[in-house]
């Protein structure tokens, strides 16, 4: 029994500094230009290619990955930080986000040659956009009960079945997909899922958009009829999914979009609050920095676990786990603290509507990429237990 | 030098084999060299590079195995005579530690900041009973004004923000300040009082003031005391920009640091525990519902030993107690008490009964853990305090703030 935890004190360095101020500067620049508004985090035509485009010609999207694939061979603490700057401003950055954090890396780690020199630097442009295929109807967290088959043929694979909530789907270039290609043996549940590369464009492939409770039609359901996969588009051991899909979510799990996706409230509340409020409203707003403070430290920290080459899946999985309750609750504490704000207040209505919105997309946060309770699986299991 | 050296024998013998390696890692660059050589000074070249190469803090190193020698809590849970404290205390003042942040031209070690931190997280972790923190904070206090520190065991005062020592014309003390932990097994207290010129640092003999019974939920002596006219040993003017809230900051940050530690060894006795106790014919550790308890501890631990160590790490770098330092320690206080209360209760949920009988060690971690939310700021007191420092920046600095971190 040996629950190894590090959080190692880490800071972000200098250099990260002077790139922060260079994405704000640039942000700054779009907000002013009409791009995007910061303050409609629910805008619902939040896709915009021209935006990805300009921030790829940043030389922000890739920013680790090797140069010779168009990427910057910058660190992980600084893409870290460029992230938080776009979560932080409600930048769109949906077009190209899922791409940049997960989809390229494992195309990186798996993908041939030519696949990688075809598809990497067009990410890197912010021209592609990534959809990620686990879900399926009826096995959502539990990736084992996944049913949508790809089955040899000739030159490739053929994909019948269904997957579900996958984002962005509507818009998607491509889709990392987890399709069962053997069933599970006896003793391994996790045998006989294969990880491809799905062109969307491919005949077959039906995109049905599912409203969500928020407003927003961001979720899909994909249909897949024997669509066609050519065999280099198998990405890695075939039938050993599992335990590439596992590693990806570290990155997936402990970035700042995990703790940062209804922050807008807590700086209209500080506003709402004015420059001299109240005890109650002062010790409101202390507690919550106090505990976004601690978040991102923790955050900061896989960040630089993940930089220095460690696989930090359990402290990602905490990460999470903690950030995605705290981004879940924060609309309802700040309803609690802004009761007592007069209405006439100038950005109440700003207030109002950004919590009308939170409020509505709170209860998706502890479910969107691994449930609390899968997570705390597997902190158990990294404690020991199971 | 003799101290330290001491210890090394008793560092020979296995440590306490915690399973838990939460690590606080301290950055190497707060190390300050001249550390390495003062410890090390005395004791030969071969064995003082075998003990650099094996070990990154030999000072936390040498605390934790006088602990797991000395202060093993079942030992001491099934003493009640507290003759436990007085060979602990021994071997702690024969190693130095008790004046760890006292130069060594004041008599003390002149261990570097970050080191000393390690040692206050580690007397959380083994729920350390006797002054050991509060005579560090002491000597460490009293160096700010260059006070040569007395031997034997101290305090600190004041310890709430809302009281106050004030010192006259006559250079004498007047003052009743509450929750003084040990004040009544203290030999001196350190001050921090104010006068219309500003700040200074006093050392008092304890015996000169009036010391009310008191101990606080961790049965540690916690105690009222009165300075009515008290003339000081030594007065020495605070240096620029030292005040009373300095010391609440240096003192929030370690019982943030005890709290981290002690949720630490909450985390690993109840995962033992659990792997342990069998219920309805299995151990409890294979219920999900006990596990999800458990990761929802240790998320709790994590969150406390990164916000304390986050503080502490703050603090060994800046030359003073600057809004930067404001931020992390009091961030700190209000994160880790909001850590002790969460993680205490799930500590005995696990346990059961058995947790909340006094044969059981689980109380001495869970209500110091509990009672040391209340030193140095109150959680409620440090977020108004934070709440209003932010405001007054405004909405738009907020972020730039949290990110500067």
């Amino acid at each position: 029994m040996t629950a190894a935890l590090r959080f190692d004190q880490i800071r972000l360095p200098p250099e990260c500094e002077a790139l922060r101020h260079e994405v704000r500067e640039f942000l700054r620049e779009e907000i002013a230009a009409g791009t995007f508004d910061p303050d409609e985090p629910q805008r619902e035509d939040s896709d915009i290619p021209e935006f990805s485009r300009r921030v790829g010609e940043r030389g922000w999207i890739g920013m680790t990955w090797p140069k010779r694939y168009g990427g910057h061979e910058r660190t992980f603490l600084e893409r870290y930080v460029v992230t938080e700057e776009m979560r932080v401003a409600n930048a769109p950055t949906r077009r190209f986000f899922v791409a940049d954090r997960q989809s390229g890396p494992v195309l990186l780690k798996y993908a041939n040659e030519r696949i990688k020199m075809d598809i990497l630097p067009r990410i890197c442009r912010g021209e592609v956009c990534f959809a990620i295929g686990m879900s399926e109807p009826n096995s959502g967290s539990d990736l084992f009960a996944a049913k949508t088959k790809a089955t040899k043929t000739d030159g490739g694979w053929l994909i019948n079945g269904t997957k579900v909530w996958t984002t962005s789907a509507h818009i998607a270039d491509y889709m990392l997909g987890i399709f069962r290609t053997s069933p599970p043996t006896a003793d391994n549940r996790r045998h006989g899922l294969t990880q491809f590369l799905v062109d969307m464009k491919t005949p077959g492939i039906k995109v049905n958009p599912i409203a969500q409770i928020s407003g927003l039609k961001e979720f899909n359901e994909v249909v897949f009829e024997d669509a066609f996969v050519p065999d280099d588009h198998a990405l890695g051991e075939i039938d050993g999914a599992w335990k590439q899909a596992t590693s990806e979510l570290a990155y997936e799990r402990s970035g700042p979009e995990r703790f940062l996706e209804t922050y807008y409230v807590l700086t209209e509340l500080v506003r709402a609050l004015g420059n001299n409020p109240d005890t109650r409203g002062a010790e409101g707003i202390g507690r919550l920095v106090a505990q976004l403070h601690t978040m991102r430290r923790m955050s900061v920290s896989v960040a630089g676990m993940l930089q220095a080459g460690k696989e930090p899946v359990v402290e990602a999985s905490i990460v999470k786990d903690i950030g995605t309750i705290w981004e879940q609750q924060l609309p309802h504490r700040v309803r609690d603290l802004a009761a007592f704000v007069d209405s006439d207040t100038a950005n109440h209505h700003t207030l109002e509507e950004q919590l009308a919105f939170a409020t509505k997309i709170a209860p998706k946060l502890t479910i969107q990429g691994g449930t609390t309770e899968v997570l705390r699986g597997i902190i158990a299991r990294g404690l020991g237990l199971r | 030098m003799k101290r330290f050296r001491a210890s090394m024998r008793i560092r020979q013998r296995p440590a306490m084999s915690s399973s838990l390696v939460i690590a606080s890692a301290f950055p190497h660059h707060a190390r300050n060299k001249n550390d390495i050589r003062i410890l090390h000074s005395g004791i030969s070249n071969t064995e003082a590079g075998g003990v650099v190469a094996e070990s990154e803090n030999i000072v936390a190193e040498t605390a934790e195995c006088i602990f797991a020698d000395l202060a093993d809590a079942q030992t001491i849970n099934r003493d009640k005579s507290n003759h436990w404290k007085t060979p602990l205390w021994s071997a702690l003042d024969d190693a130095g530690l008790p004046l760890s942040w006292v130069p060594e031209a004041c008599g003390g070690a002149g261990v570097s900041l970050a080191e000393g931190f390690s040692v206050v997280q580690s007397a959380g972790k083994f729920a350390v009973a006797v002054p050991l923190v509060e005579t560090m904070l002491a000597g460490w206090l009293l160096s700010q004004a260059e006070i040569p520190s007395p031997s034997g065991k101290m305090t600190v005062a004041p310890v709430r923000p809302q009281d106050r020592i004030s010192i006259d014309a006559n250079k004498t003390l007047t003052g009743r300040v509450r929750g003084v932990s040990y004040g009544a097994d203290a030999e001196h207290i350190a001050v921090v009082a104010v006068s219309t010129n500003g700040s200074v640092i006093a050392l008092v003999d304890a015996s000169a003031c009036h010391i009310d019974a008191g101990e606080n939920l961790g049965h540690d002596a916690s105690n009222s005391v009165t300075f009515n006219n008290v003339k000081p040993l030594t007065i020495k003017p605070a240096p620029s920009g030292f005040t009373p809230r300095s010391l609440m900051l240096m003192g929030a940050t370690l019982r943030s640091l005890q709290i981290a530690g002690a949720l630490e060894a909450l985390l690993d006795i109840s995962v033992r525990y659990s792997n342990e106790r069998v219920a309805f014919e299995k151990k409890i550790s294979k219920f999900q519902a006990v596990q999800h308890n458990l990761a929802k501890l240790a998320g709790e631990v994590a969150a406390a030993v990164t916000a304390a160590g986050s503080a502490a790490d703050t603090i060994a770098n800046s030359s003073s107690f600057d809004d930067a330092v404001f931020f992390e320690a009091a961030s700190a206080k209000i994160r880790c008490a909001e850590a002790a209360e969460k993680g205490t209760a799930i500590a005995h949920q696990v346990h059961g009964a058995i947790g909340f009988s006094m044969e059981h060690i689980l109380h001495r971690y869970t209500l110091r853990a509990l009672a040391w939310r209340d030193d140095f700021g109150h959680e409620s007191y440090w977020a108004t305090e934070l709440g209003r420092f932010v405001a007054a920046r405004g909405a738009d600095e907020l972020w730039p703030l949290v990110a500067s971190r």
